[in-house]
């Protein structure tokens, strides 16, 4: 089921958690709303659910308005962030929940129910625990009970707030293809919320960035790395060096490589990612020197300080692979000259 | 009592010497003996001073019994009252913003801070035959002071901080995402309360309830005020207890009042199961 938000302002007091949100979201995408903590990804996921009421604008789902829609008619999942499983019930009795509350004219018998649950059990493969209360779980299989009792009445959107945010590192990766693979297989319309854009762009095929209560940008995870609409979503995703304009000399932009174009101004800001620096060792005088690094598996981290005009020093980080940096043969202190391939300008 | 009593005694072994240890729980000890226990074992005593017989005879005089019916039947209406409006409370605290809610929450503990005869003089001021609304009560031949709906009044308005304020901080603590979940899943209000809510808060209700029942049992200064002591009529148990003693009747006295301590102590029994029960609940919750 498609998505239309348009209009969403939602004020709690005198403080703006979400300003006026325009987004669209076509049938079948999982789509990552990424944003800093405190930004209004959960506040704007509650309003989509129906758990919070917009102030204004409009909830358009398959093209129906939705926005005075009580929660339990909208027809949506949503997995909590803290999973929020009936801790009285057994694992059966959360999943089953959703199908024994319905009316009883639309209520399938207790066999189906039961089936019905198994089959969800066994797609998120944890029909074993059946029996258990949530208190006995982990909490990646709490996770994924959340997940299953959430489609146990088919929604048409599924919103998931930071599903894997309690979860251990190596936990988070599994699930993250796990659901990324569980989507492929059911389809179904889903947002998740996360603030680490390393899962977004792993797991989504449509990133938004959220900041401060406003959209700032939405596309692909590639064309939101490759082409960031503004400085927040370059810095917010991945990680950037940021050259001022005015703190270096016109001369070192056009030695490392920068072109400077008409636009830029005193103040414009270049933001290059580590991995579009590159760096050679060299005898000559070059104001910088490489200072450390750190093995990231396939990557090295590069530390570089570049002494500016100004006396002070600042701090610059490359990356390339292992091997490449083996055949350098580089020591700490070295001097080192620097190319930049590629840059992006904000003003 | 004595489940306090030995974890104080773990706790000091902590660091504290040896004989302040022993002369703390001396002290403490003396003084439950002294003030709680004598006087239980008094009542009983007294009770049955002229023998098993006379106690029970007091306690099938008509007088008695009807003292007995009385205070049942007030804890019957206000119990399940304040039940419905402390739950009410306390969902409407927890789960809303609302403007006011602050007042509402000192309003909630009134009962407590202010003295109970106070609390029945208000009832007095409002529905006596003197008082603000006396009149329009006069006029329609209602009678509430000196009467059984002035008692129950009296009684209602005394007791009904009891089940919100156990409420309260458990649904504060346990917050409105399993609620919440319920809704999602197209749960309607009313099954979502008794599915979900319900279930959670069930001990910390009865818990609530409980002390609620003691109270409407055994509340004596609001409804001494308003009753007017009419023997048969408007004396509760508590009343009727204090009737008797002071016309020197002591026997039916203390018979009374062994019922009344006899309501405390099986008040005390379950109350320390409910709150084990609740201990454990949240223990598994915390998990
Ligand atoms: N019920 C509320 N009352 C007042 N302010 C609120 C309420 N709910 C959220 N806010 C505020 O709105 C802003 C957005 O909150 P929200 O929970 O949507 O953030 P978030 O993006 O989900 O953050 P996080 O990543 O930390 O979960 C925050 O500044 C928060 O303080
Ligand atoms: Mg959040």
């Amino acid at each position: 089921m498609s998505i239309v938000l348009s209009n969403i302002s939602k004020n709690f007091g005198d403080f703006s958690a979400l300003h006026d949100i325009d987004l669209e979201i076509p049938e079948g995408e999982l789509v990552a709303l990424l944003g800093p903590s405190g930004c209004g990804k959960t506040t704007l996921l509650r309003i989509i659910a129906g758990l919070e009421q917009t102030d204004k604008g409009q909830i358009l789902l398959n093209g129906e308005d939705k926005t005075q829609h009580h929660v339990s008619q909208r027809g949506i999942g949503f997995v909590f962030q803290h999973y929020a499983l009936f801790r009285h019930m057994t694992v059966f009795d959360n999943v089953a929940f959703g199908m024994r509350v319905k009316d009883k004219k639309v209520r399938p018998s207790e066999s189906e129910i039961a089936k019905k649950t198994h089959a969800l059990l066994e797609l998120v493969q944890l029909d074993w625990l059946h029996n258990r209360f949530p208190d006995q779980l982990s909490g990646g299989q709490r996770q994924r009970i959340a997940l299953a009792r959430a489609l146990a009445v088919e929604p048409s959107v599924l919103l998931l707030d930071e599903p894997f945010g309690a979860l251990d590192a190596s936990v988070r990766k599994d699930l993250r293809q796990w659901l990324r693979n569980l989507h492929h297989e059911l389809n179904v319309t889903s947002i998740f919320v996360t603030h680490d854009q390393e899962e977004a762009m792993e797991v989504a095929s449509q990133v938004v960035v959220l900041n401060k209560g406003r959209i700032e940008q939405q596309g692909s995870p590639a064309d939101i790395y490759d082409y960031p609409a503004n400085a927040f979503v370059s810095k917010f995703i991945g990680q950037t060096n940021e050259f001022q304009l005015s703190h270096f000399s016109t001369d070192w932009f056009d030695k490392v490589g920068l072109s400077i174009s008409k636009e830029v101004t005193k103040d414009s800001i270049a933001h290059v990612r580590p991995h579009d620096i590159e760096i050679t060792k060299t005898t000559n005088d070059t104001p910088v020197t490489l200072k450390d690094w750190q093995h990231l598996g396939a990557l090295i981290r590069i530390e570089l300080t570049k002494n500016l005009p100004s006396g002070k020093s600042k701090a610059v980080f490359a990356e390339m692979p292992n091997e490449q940096f083996k055949r350098l043969q580089l020591s700490r202190g070295d001097k080192v000259d620097l190319k930049i391939r590629h840059a992006h300008w904000f003003h | 009592m004595s489940a306090a009593i030995s974890r104080t005694v773990h706790q000091s072994t902590l660091d504290d010497a040896n004989w302040v240890r022993w002369s703390l729980i001396t002290i403490a000890l003396g003084f439950i003996i002294l003030f709680l226990c004598v006087p239980l074992a008094l009542v009983i005593i007294q009770a049955f001073a002229k023998g098993f017989d006379a106690y029970l005879s007091a306690l099938s005089q008509p007088d008695m019994q009807a003292a007995m019916r009385l205070t049942l039947l007030t804890a019957l209406i206000t119990v399940p009252l304040n039940t419905v409006f402390g739950v009410a409370a306390a969902w409407a605290i927890t789960r809303f913003e609302f403007r006011g809610k602050n007042l509402l929450i000192t309003l909630i503990d009134l009962p407590f801070s202010v003295s109970p005869v106070i609390s029945g003089l208000i009832f007095v001021l409002l529905f006596g035959t003197q008082g603000w609304m006396g009149e329009w009560f006069l006029e329609h031949d209602i009678k509430v002071i000196f009467a059984v709906p002035g008692i129950v009044l009296a009684t209602l308005f005394i007791t009904f901080p009891f089940v919100a304020r156990q409420l309260i901080p458990l649904m504060q603590e346990m917050g409105s995402e399993e609620e919440e979940a319920a809704l999602s899943l197209g749960s309607s209000g009313w099954r979502m309360f008794f599915l979900i809510t319900l279930p959670n808060i069930k001990w910390a209700l009865l818990y609530g309830v409980l002390l609620c029942n003691a109270r409407a049992m055994g509340e004596f200064g609001a409804v001494s005020v308003v009753s007017g002591h009419i023997r048969s009529l408007t004396n509760t148990l508590p009343l009727h207890v204090e009737v008797s003693y002071n016309e020197y009747d002591s026997v039916s006295a203390f018979a009374g009042a062994s019922i009344l301590a006899g309501l405390a102590v099986v008040t005390l029994i379950l109350k320390t199961f409910l709150e084990w029960k609740q201990k454990n609940e949240r223990a598994t919750a915390s998990l």
